[in-house]
């Protein structure tokens, strides 16, 4: 799949989980810049888009991501 | 994935894609601030999933923040305590709760701080006055630890847990008088030995068996009530259940998929204790209590009973019923059909497991269902919350839901095989007590299927019905709709004037006949295509048209679609030159729904024969044309076809 794509996608599921539908994500946002990205809503994202793009995080992969770039650096790989 | 009508609430209507724009409505300063908690409520009753849940429960949470109440729901604490992370619990319980009429206040305690939480008097959970506390434990918060093939061991761990528990059920009884909701354990899906793991005492399985039955034992006899999380995670599979990743990133008790499961299951138990359970159920007959059409198919043509899978089908909705009457649920009828073509299954039909006795109401007449449910509301004394209504048909689900929302209508999938399942998987009829009263409940109101009068249509139709988007697509006879219509005018007995039968061939003679004017109608709404509805012939007499065939499928009735087609009929008619249209109905044991539909349409009546035949004039100049709630689309009528008729008028 397509980075633009993924970040088109990303962008409705960020604005779901966070409730805020103004997001624009770039590679290098993290949690500081999005209202309420906690650990615990972190999780949330992550199921969100496990079921999105039907794909599976180990709990690694997950520990390990920095920012939005890593994260679809991570969903290419598995697409 | 047949968990995914668990999974997915499948009973409730899918969630409409403006519903973060009806979440942000509800903030919007110039909405209304009586019965907002209505409202919410309304947002609530769709099939929410955890993001939509969350969204909902921020918008309940920022409304409370600027002083707003959410009256008229009734409020509950809920108090929530868990070895495992339940922060994901709280917002989910909050906007389930308002599908369940209940104004939720919930907060948890700390992550894994149950003993300390119930033991210490001026804990957050022994001071927040709350009404309930869950205990949400799993088998990780117990002293469960495996002993494979020692008994005695085993014993002791099962005896250790449940002392445990009783020790967490006292405190938070003793320091803060709330009642507990405590869980059965949803035990893993792994194994150590294989089959041989339910026999072997000391096995996880054996443990959590046992831990299982002695709890359930235990809270029958005590104020506690019981979530049986096991039943809850077997039902969709223990598999699914358990999600080991999200147990190491962050202790989640479940798979998230089903945390609107779950909530619901707590939000039933609320909501039964604040007295909300369901009490009346009203069944559907024609394609929910059988297969077919009674007043088309007759006795021997609807399907109920062994030996046929539709029949089958329909036979455990029956049971289903029947079971729910046995436990106190209150059986009622509400269909669109004649009185005694109706009451005729119930008398005669040898499979049928549901008898007149069984029903306390007994509603088959041709007027809106809402109306119906009403009346049935009235005659038994109960409110409308305490309805359930089942039916096969969306149109009549949905009309029965915009006009009254406080009746629960669940959604129905297309095979009637999962009737039943999805009834009983609503919930509708939770219970956390079963008296004597409840099982004689039945029986008194049991009045031999009385009838009872309507008051008035309170539905507002018009509304409903310029909300179907209705379009009519009106077209003289072809060759594409030659076979339906062939079909349709042998098969249709119930709206059928004359119940002429025609052959195919005969149908291409009439739409080659320059003296018959044909048409074929067919109606789309809001749930589709509901296919060619209707068929007319009228036949040319000098400055006549005799309207030889008029039928119609019972569908679409009460849908104003006579007044149109009638209309079309005239619209045409003026074309051709016609001054006079002739309608006649011809009795059959089948068409007393049709005996006044000329009257009803403003004919006047010409003659009355012997065989009770009614013959009717309408003049065609004098008749004014009406608003009606849908669109029509004209088809196939050319110009020239109308010259010959002018021409020889």
């Amino acid at each position: 799949m397509e980075e633009g794509q993924i970040y088109q996608r990303l962008n409705a599921i960020f604005g779901d989980v966070f409730d805020d539908d103004t997001l624009s994500l770039a590679a290098e946002t993290t949690a500081d810049d999005v209202d309420g990205w906690d650990s615990l809503s972190h999780i949330r994202l992550v199921l969100s888009v496990e079921k999105a793009f039907n794909v599976k995080f180990s709990a690694a992969e997950v520990g390990k991501l920095k920012n939005v770039g890593e994260l679809v650096g991570l969903i290419r790989s598995k697409t | 994935m047949a968990d995914d009508l668990y999974a997915r609430l499948a009973w409730l209507p899918p969630k409409p894609a403006d519903f973060p724009a009806g979440c942000r409505a509800l903030l919007s300063d110039d909405a209304p601030a009586a019965e907002f908690g209505r409202r919410v409520q309304a947002l609530a009753k769709f099939a929410l999933d955890e993001n939509a849940l969350n969204r909902l429960a921020k918008v309940i949470a920022q409304a409370r923040a600027a002083g707003r109440s959410l009256a008229p729901l009734t409020p509950f604490r809920l108090g929530v305590l868990s070895n495992t992370t339940s922060h994901f619990l709280v917002p989910a319980l909050v906007a389930t709760a308002a599908r369940h009429g209940i104004d939720l206040v919930c907060e948890e305690a700390d992550f894994d701080q149950v003993i300390q939480e119930a033991l210490n008097p001026e804990s957050m959970i022994n001071r927040g006055k709350f009404d309930a506390v869950l205990v949400a434990i799993d088998h990780h918060g117990l002293p469960l630890r495996p002993v494979p093939g020692d008994a005695e061991a085993a014993a002791r761990a099962v005896d250790e847990a449940m002392r445990q528990l009783a020790t967490v059920r006292e405190g938070i009884r003793a320091n803060s008088n709330a009642l507990c909701i405590v869980q059965t354990l949803a035990r893993p899906p792994e194994t150590l030995f294989g089959s041989f793991d339910l026999g072997l005492p000391g096995t996880l399985r054996n443990l959590v068996d046992r831990f299982n039955r002695a709890l359930a034992d235990d809270v029958a006899g005590s104020k506690d009530i019981l979530l049986d999380v096991a039943q809850l995670a077997e039902t969709v599979g223990l598999a699914n259940w358990h999600d080991p990743t999200l147990w190491n990133i962050g202790k989640l008790p479940f798979a998230s998929t089903y945390i609107p499961l779950y909530v619901d299951h707590v939000c039933r138990l609320i909501a039964t204790l604040r007295g909300k359970s369901r009490r009346c159920l009203v069944l559907d007959l024609d394609n929910t209590l059988w297969g077919g059409v009674i007043g088309d198919d007759g006795l021997e043509g609807i399907l109920i009973g062994q030996g046929d899978a539709t029949g089958e089908a329909h036979l455990e909705v029956q049971r289903v019923a029947l079971s729910l009457r046995d436990r106190g649920i209150v059986l009622a009828v509400s269909s669109k059909n004649n009185d005694d073509v109706a009451r005729k299954p119930f008398q005669e039909h040898p499979e049928m497991l549901l008898k007149e006795d069984h029903l306390a109401v007994f509603q088959a007449n041709w007027s809106d269902k809402a109306s119906n449910i009403t009346a049935i509301a009235e005659e038994l004394a109960l409110g409308l919350e305490s309805f359930v209504f089942l039916d096969d048909n969306p149109a009549e689900r949905n009309i029965v839901r915009q006009t009254l929302p406080q009746v629960a209508v669940p959604e129905l999938p297309a095979d009637p095989a999962y009737y039943a399942r999805v009834l009983l998987a609503s919930g509708y009829f939770e219970a956390i007590t079963l008296s004597d009263e409840d099982r004689k409940r039945a029986a008194m109101y049991q009045d031999n299927a009385r009838r009872v009068a309507l008051q008035k249509n309170v539905a507002d139709i018009h509304s409903y019905l310029v909300s179907l988007d209705m379009v009519m697509t009106v077209q003289p006879f072809d060759e594409v709709g030659r076979s339906r219509i062939a079909q349709l005018i042998s098969k249709s007995n119930q709206f059928n004037l004359t119940t002429r039968r025609y052959t195919e061939v005969e149908v291409a003679e009439a739409e080659r006949d320059p003296d018959c004017m044909t048409l074929q109608i067919r109606l789309a709404d809001t749930f589709g295509d509901n296919g060619m509805i209707c068929v007319i012939i009228c036949r040319r007499s000098g400055r006549d048209w005799h309207i030889d065939t008029w039928l119609m499928s019972c569908r679409v009735l009460g849908r104003r679609v006579e007044e149109a087609t009638l209309q079309e009929i005239l619209h045409q008619a003026r074309r051709a030159g016609i001054e006079t249209l002739v309608g006649t109905y011809r009795p059959t044991e089948r068409n007393s729904l049709v005996e006044k539909h000329y009257e009803k349409l403003g004919f006047a009546l010409l003659e009355k024969q012997a065989d009770g035949t009614t013959v009717w004039r309408l003049d065609v100049a004098s008749t004014a044309e009406i608003a009606l709630p849908m669109q029509i689309r004209r088809l196939g009528f050319s110009e020239a076809a109308t010259l010959p008729l002018a021409a020889g008028a």
